[in-house]
């Protein structure tokens, strides 16, 4: 398995790496918080550690730790509106409920 | 699902806990809102896609409406749409009177000091319908963020005073919002370049906005932004170079004495067009309507815009000039120059601005957004999305504050460009003796005499134990909050009484008077100290007469022959004569010698009689210790 990209969020994450001016790629994980067991993060990534991980897709790389790496497994991150708001969503085939929010999730 | 952001490596970003911030510049003629996501600072648009709010309210006895669907009624229902509201906010009712010629709609000038614009859903302060525009803000921010905003940056010009600022900060909390702090316009376009990650530098802040021009002088100095200087005009902006461009193709279409409302709003609004378009082309037509019907179209090119625009420009570059003069600084001091304001998109202003300063200034940053923008910045950083050490951006005090003392002296306690949160203490003693209450005058401002500053707040510390004069210690501590807002606290220190005041200030000033006040301070330094000398020596007379005059009343029968006598009453006459006369200092100064001379010897006689009598009964370590 591995962890992809859409077109649009690859775009974005580009663009911003571009303004940024630094950033090596995305790092994505979870955290154990939240209402619902898990939470997802998405960081920019300036290091790579030598445990992590790392995807390529669209010229962008994702970098995940390996305790992250078991929740994310053949997840696709992608890019989206919803009215004035947007961001990155991730679309995991190892959720199995999330809290009403949607802010986080349990596998 | 929740969308997601790209945050900086270690911030916190547990679910629910993210901190949603933004920066609004609340602006005369149209406001914005920003945030900085992905790492990235930007400002939000509406529904349209429209990224400036006007600043325009209009109230229907049942709905109130902001912005673009409120402008729309200016033309129909002018006494019900509220614009410029800025130049209002903060102020008395007494300045707001001068200005009610200019705006359309009605102000009640009653028995309240705060203003109130009549509307059909109504009275409204300049408070209230500033939080209206906010709201809408707020509203824009949380529906793009999905979630309540946990704070924001709201920039104020650099000349704003404490009430202005004040005003500012309870329309932000009337609309529900956290204000992290305000920061000042022209700090925030520095910002939005970076410049404040810069090393010392000095940097102008050049903005042309639509109806107003402010040129700020900055410097920053190991993280710490200090406004050196600020000027401007109130009354000039790009609206006047429409005006300029209208006149022009008015009397090439032989229309100079037009007065119709409408074909007049027409013209303007080509001239505009034609303007903007003159931003990108080399020349551009501009089409007039006869009232037979017939077109006039006039071909304007670049180089007659310029010689159009050229008187503004001048008044600028004047004002420039003063400021720098202001700030003691010649144009080449200058390191960094930065645009904001729309009217800056002129390449005509651009290259007037290269020339006058000799760089090219920052312009990369959309000139309407750069101000929100740099408050988005600063917002993130307050909120705590930054995990990094990132230097925090002080802020300064634009006025000095100090306290009224006798003869209507300002003693300053906290001198501008204080960088705040500030807090400074000082020792004060009570005037005469018995004294059980002292009066506090809190001004603001650079001069030495109270009357030529701002009054900000009065107030009394009563229950001072009666001591002789000048053995009470009251100490009032100034303390100047992130958001330059004030609070004066008054101590006794023996007894403890204390009074303390949050300075609900008395309004009073306009633009061009803050302008003024900083101005005036240097120009008028000799002035002020004469009259400080003058008003010390009157002071001190006053302290000696009154002084003489008990005690020739109580004990001058007691120690004084008649001739002793008549020395001293004719030297104190002399005084109150010289007193009165209240001209030179030099005189009075002289006049009380002769006086204390005169009465040395009865002074010495009541002075030793009555520490015998004091002392008779009692041993001298209870006065130390009262002591």
């Amino acid at each position: 398995m591995a962890i992809t990209l859409t077109e649009p969020a690859a775009e974005r994450i580009h663009s911003f790496l571009a303004q940024r001016g630094k950033g090596v790629g995305v790092r994505l994980g979870v955290r154990t918080t939240g209402c619902s067991g898990m939470a997802y993060v998405v960081e920019f990534a300036d290091d790579i550690e030598d445990t992590d991980t790392v995807f390529e897709d669209r010229g962008v790389k994702l970098v995940v730790n390996p305790k992250s790496l078991v929740y994310l497994d053949g997840t696709e991150l992608d890019f989206g509106k919803e009215g004035l708001n947007e961001g990155f969503k991730f679309n995991n085939p190892n959720e199995k409920a999330r809290c009403g929010c949607g802010e986080s999730f349990s596998i | 699902m929740a969308l997601l952001q790209i945050t900086e490596p270690g911030a916190d970003s547990a679910p629910h806990r993210r901190h949603l911030a933004a920066g609004i510049d609340l602006g005369t003629t149209h406001s914005l809102v920003a945030t900085v996501r992905s790492g990235v600072a930007d400002t939000l648009p509406d529904e349209q896609g429209r990224h400036i709010l006007p600043s325009v309210v209009h109230y229907a006895p049942d709905a109130v409406s902001v912005g673009h669907a409120a402008a729309e009624h200016a033309a129909d229902d002018p006494h019900n749409t509220i614009a410029s509201v800025k130049r209002l906010i903060g102020r008395g009712a007494a300045d707001v009177a001068t200005l009610s010629g200019e705006l359309p709609f009605r102000l009640k000038t009653g028995d309240s000091s705060v203003p109130r614009i009549e509307t059909a859903a109504g009275d409204k302060t300049a408070v209230e319908v500033s939080a209206d525009i906010l709201n809408t803000l707020r509203e824009r921010a949380e529906a793009t963020l999905g979630d309540e905003l946990e704070g924001v940056v709201i920039t104020v010009p650099a000349y704003f005073d404490d009430p202005q600022r004040q005003a500012t900060r309870d329309a932000a909390q009337l609309a529900g919002l956290n204000v992290l702090r305000l920061i000042s316009e022209p700090t925030a376009a520095a910002v939005a370049y970076g410049l404040d990650q810069g090393e010392e530098s000095t940097i102008a802040v050049y903005d042309l906005g639509g109806g107003t021009f402010d040129i700020s002088i900055l410097q920053l100095r190991r993280g710490v932004f200090e406004v050196l200087a600020t000027g401007g005009d109130s009354a000039l902006g790009g609206d006047d170079i429409d005006r300029a461009i209208a006149d022009w193709v008015l009397n090439q279409a032989g229309m100079t004495g037009e007065t119709d409302p409408q074909r007049l709003r027409r013209v303007l609004l080509a001239a505009r067009e034609a303007k903007e378009a003159l931003t990108d082309a080399e020349n551009t037509r501009v089409d007039v309507a006869r009232a037979d019907g017939s077109i006039h179209a006039a071909e304007l090119d670049r180089a007659t815009l310029v010689e159009l625009a050229r008187p503004l420009l001048d008044r600028t570059m004047a004002a420039c000039r003063q400021v720098l003069e202001d700030a003691d600084l010649a144009p080449n001091a200058i390191d960094e120059v930065v645009l904001v304001g729309g009217s800056t998109r002129m390449p005509a202003v651009r290259e007037a601005v290269e020339q006058f300063f000799g760089r090219a200034p920052h312009a990369g940053i959309d000139p309407d957004r750069v101000v929100a923008i740099g408050a988005a910045q600063q917002a993130d950083i307050l909120a705590g999305n930054k995990p990094d050490t990132e230097l925090l951006l002080l802020d300064v005090i634009p006025l000095s504050l100090g306290l009224e003392t006798m003869g209507g002296l300002v003693e300053f306690i906290i001198p501008r460009n204080t960088t705040i949160p500030a807090t400074r203490a000082q020792d004060f003693t009570t005037f005469k003796d018995g004294q059980t209450a002292m009066s506090l005058h809190v001004v603001q401002g650079e001069r030495d005499v109270v009357d030529a500053n701002r009054s900000l707040a009065r107030f009394t510390l009563s229950g001072i134990p009666p001591m002789v004069a000048g053995a009470a210690r009251i100490r009032v501590t100034f303390q100047v909050d992130a958001d330059g807002l004030l609070n004066v606290t008054a101590r006794e220190q023996t007894q403890g009484v204390e009074a303390h005041i949050e300075v609900k200030p008395s309004y009073g000033l306009t633009d061009s008077e803050i302008e003024q006040m900083l101005r005036d301070s240097a120009s008028s330094a000799r002035e002020d100290m004469e009259a400080r000398r003058l008003r010390e020596e009157q002071v001190e007379a006053d302290r000696v007469l009154e002084a003489l005059d008990a005690a020739l009343e109580t004990d001058g029968d007691r120690y004084l022959e008649a001739e002793e006598r008549q020395t001293i009453e004719q030297a104190r006459d002399a005084l109150r004569a010289e007193r009165e006369k209240g001209a030179d200092p030099d005189a009075i100064e002289a006049a009380r010698k002769r006086v204390e001379q005169a009465s040395e010897a009865f002074v010495a006689r009541r002075m030793n009689d009555s520490i015998r009598r004091a002392l008779a009964g009692h041993n001298v370590s209870e006065y130390d210790a009262g002591n």
